[in-house]
C-alpha cells in the first residue's frame, strides 16, 4: 500500500516531504487534545456520579450544646423519615475538627471554638432537594442545606466546556490537515502537469488520475500519522506516570479503559482518510477544468 | 453509431478555434474523413496544423462549429464518455511527450493501462509491440537514455498499442534522418492497412510526393482539401456558404474507404 505502482514521477521536490510532517505534527497535537478530553470527560462523569447524590445540613453552633444537641437529633430524625433520603449521618466531631485544623489551628481540636454540626446525606440520584428538606426547616429552621449538586454543576460545566474546546481544536486540526492536502495536491498537480495531459490525452478518466494522487496523499499520510502516533503515546505515558506521581487521589480515572486506549487509533486512521479524500475531490475538482 | 455507418471516422463542421481573445488561427474548417484513409496534413509553419491535431484528439474544444468523431457530436458528449474516444485514437506528438520517469515498457503500457487492462495482457502485449518495433533490447529504458529515434519509436509504440482507429501524428519525421523517415511511414502504412485512419501533419513535402497519398492542405487557418486525395470529402462543397471557395478542391467524396 505504501509504494503502489503509480505513473506519477517520485515526488523529490519539498511538497512531498512536508506532508508526513505535517500530518505527524497534526496527529500528535490531536492525540493530545483527545487525550484532554477523554481525560476530562471520565473526571467530570466521576464527579457527577461521586458526588451528585450527597448534600450537607449544617446546624449551626448556638453556644448552648444541649441545644445543639436536641437540634440535630431533630434534623437527623426529619431527614431520615424525608422521601428520597437514602442516610443521613452526623459527621464526627474530630472529622470536623480534623477538616478545618488547616485553616483554623489546633485550637478546633482543643474543642475551644464552637463548631457547628455536619450532618452527612445520601439521597437518590434524581430526588428534589427542596421538597426534602422542607420537613427539616419546619423542626430546625437554622439548618442549612448545602447542595453539593450547585457548585458541583459548575464545576462540571467548566470541565465541559474545556472538553468543547478540544473538540474544536480537533476539528480545527481536521481543517488544518485538508487545507495542507489541498495545498501539497495542487502542487503535485503543478508540477506534474505534463505528466497529467499525457495521461489525460491518452483517455484516462480523471479518477484514475485522481486514485494516484490519493494513494500518494494516503501513503504520505499513513507515514506521518504513524509517526505522530508514535510520539503521542510515550508523551502520554510521561504525563500520565509524572501525574500520578504528583497526586494520585486528585486524578481518580487516569487509567483509561483499552476501548477508550483504542479510540488513539482513530486520529491516524481519520488523518489518513482525511487526506486520501480530500486529494481526490482536490485532483477531480481541478481536472474538471480539462476538455 | 450512424455517422460511422456511413463510414466516416471524423468530420469537422465550420469550425473556428481562437486562443483566448486572439485572433482565430482555424476558420471555417469543413471536412470528413473516411474510414481506412491515410493522410498528410500539410502547409506552413504557422497555419494551424497543431492547432486542427489538437482539436482532433480532443485536447482542445472548438470556438464554434461541429466536430463529430466516431459519429458523435463531441459538444454534446458529455465529459465523462470523452476519455473512452480519446482511447480509440493513438497520438504521436510532436516532442513525442514520453514520460521521462517511466521505463520504455511502462510508457508503452499506459494506454492499455488507463484502459483498465489486466497487468499480465498488458505485459504480454507491450513486450511484443516492443520487439516489433526493434526495441525489445530496451524495455526497461528510461526515455532520456535512448537516442532520438528510440524514443521516436517509444512514441510511436505508445500510440498504436490500443489498436486506435484513428491515428494521429504531428511532424512525427522532424527530426529523424530520411532512411528512418521512410521506415517510419511504412509502418504507418502497414497501420492503415489493417483498418486505421491515419493523419500526419508534416511540412516534409518531399515526404509527402514519395510517399503518396492525398492531402490536407492549411494555409493561414483555412482549409484546403487536394485533388488527388482519396477519402477526404469537404462537406461544405456541397453547400452554398463560405467565402473561400478559390481555396477549395472538391474531391471524390465518401467513395474511398
Amino acid at each position: 500500500m505504501l509504494n503502489p505502482r503509480t505513473d506519477l514521477p517520485h515526488d523529490r521536490d519539498s511538497h512531498g516531504r512536508f506532508l508526513p510532517w505535517i500530518i505527524a505534527f497534526v496527529v500528535f497535537l490531536a492525540s493530545l487534545a483527545l487525550a484532554g478530553m477523554l481525560f476530562l470527560d471520565s473526571l467530570a462523569a466521576g464527579w457527577e456520579r461521586g458526588v451528585s447524590a450527597t448534600l450537607s445540613v449544617q446546624i449551626p453552633a448556638s453556644g448552648n450544646e444541649a441545644d445543639d444537641d436536641r437540634r440535630t437529633n431533630a434534623a437527623l430524625i426529619a431527614l431520615r423519615t424525608a422521601p428520597g433520603v437514602v442516610r443521613a449521618d452526623l459527621v464526627p466531631a474530630e472529622r470536623i475538627a480534623a477538616l478545618l485544623e488547616p485553616w483554623l489551628g489546633p485550637a478546633t481540636a482543643a474543642g475551644e471554638l464552637p463548631l457547628p454540626r455536619l450532618i452527612d446525606v445520601e439521597i437518590v440520584g434524581d430526588a428534589d432537594v427542596a421538597e426534602l428538606a422542607r420537613p427539616l426547616q419546619a423542626r430546625v429552621p437554622e439548618a442549612t442545606v448545602d447542595d453539593h449538586r450547585v457548585w458541583l454543576d459548575r464545576l462540571v460545566g467548566l470541565v465541559r466546556a474545556v472538553e468543547l474546546l478540544a473538540g474544536a481544536i480537533l476539528a480545527l486540526m481536521s481543517a488544518a490537515t485538508v487545507g495542507t492536502v489541498v495545498f501539497a495536491t495542487r502542487t503535485g498537480l503543478a508540477v506534474h502537469q505534463d505528466v497529467i495531459e499525457v495521461l489525460h490525452l491518452i483517455g484516462a478518466q480523471d479518477v484514475y488520475i485522481a486514485r494516484q494522487f490519493a494513494r500518494r496523499a494516503l501513503a504520505h499520510a499513513v507515514r506521518g500519522a504513524a509517526a505522530g502516533l508514535g510520539l503521542a503515546v510515550p508523551t502520554l505515558g510521561a504525563i500520565v506516570y509524572l501525574a500520578m506521581r504528583l497526586e494520585p487521589e486528585l486524578l481518580p480515572e487516569l487509567s483509561l479503559s483499552p476501548a477508550r486506549w483504542s479510540t488513539f487509533l482513530v486520529v491516524p486512521l481519520a488523518a489518513a482518510a482525511i487526506a486520501a479524500v480530500t486529494a481526490r475531490l482536490t485532483v477531480t475538482r481541478s481536472l474538471a477544468r480539462m476538455p | 453509431m450512424p455517422h460511422e455507418a456511413n463510414g466516416r471516422v471524423i468530420e469537422f463542421e465550420n469550425v473556428g478555434l481562437r486562443y483566448g481573445l486572439g485572433p482565430e488561427v482555424l476558420q471555417d474548417v469543413t471536412f470528413s474523413l473516411a474510414a481506412g484513409s491515410f493522410h498528410f496534413l500539410v502547409g506552413p509553419s504557422g497555419a494551424g496544423k497543431s492547432s486542427l491535431l489538437r482539436l482532433m484528439y480532443l485536447a482542445l474544444k472548438p470556438s464554434r462549429g461541429l466536430i463529430t468523431l466516431f459519429g458523435r457530436d463531441i459538444a454534446t458528449t458529455p465529459r465523462r464518455a470523452l476519455p473512452a474516444l480519446r482511447r480509440r485514437i493513438g497520438v504521436v506528438f510532436q516532442d513525442f511527450r514520453l514520460l521521462s520517469h517511466l521505463s520504455a515498457f511502462d510508457n508503452v503500457a499506459l494506454p492499455l493501462r488507463v484502459g483498465g487492462n489486466r497487468e499480465d495482457d498488458v505485459r504480454k502485449h507491450v513486450i511484443e509491440l516492443l520487439s516489433w518495433v526493434g526495441l525489445k533490447d530496451h524495455v526497461g529504458a528510461r526515455p532520456p537514455t535512448l537516442s532520438g529515434g528510440q524514443q521516436q519509436r517509444v512514441a510511436i509504440a505508445r500510440a498504436v498499442i490500443g489498436r486506435p482507429r484513428l491515428l494521429l501524428a504531428d511532424e512525427p519525421t522532424g527530426n529523424i534522418d530520411d532512411k528512418m523517415a521512410f521506415r517510419l511511414m511504412h509502418l504507418f502504412e502497414e497501420l492503415n492497412k489493417l483498418g486505421t485512419t491515419v493523419v500526419i501533419a508534416t511540412h516534409n513535402e518531399a515526404l509527402v510526393e514519395r510517399v503518396g497519398h492525398g492531402c490536407l492542405r492549411l494555409d493561414r487557418g483555412r482549409f484546403a482539401v487536394d485533388a488527388g486525395d482519396q477519402g477526404v470529402s469537404d462537406t461544405r462543397a456541397a453547400r452554398p456558404a463560405g467565402g473561400n471557395r478559390d481555396r477549395l478542391y472538391p474531391s471524390n467524396a465518401g467513395d474511398a474507404a
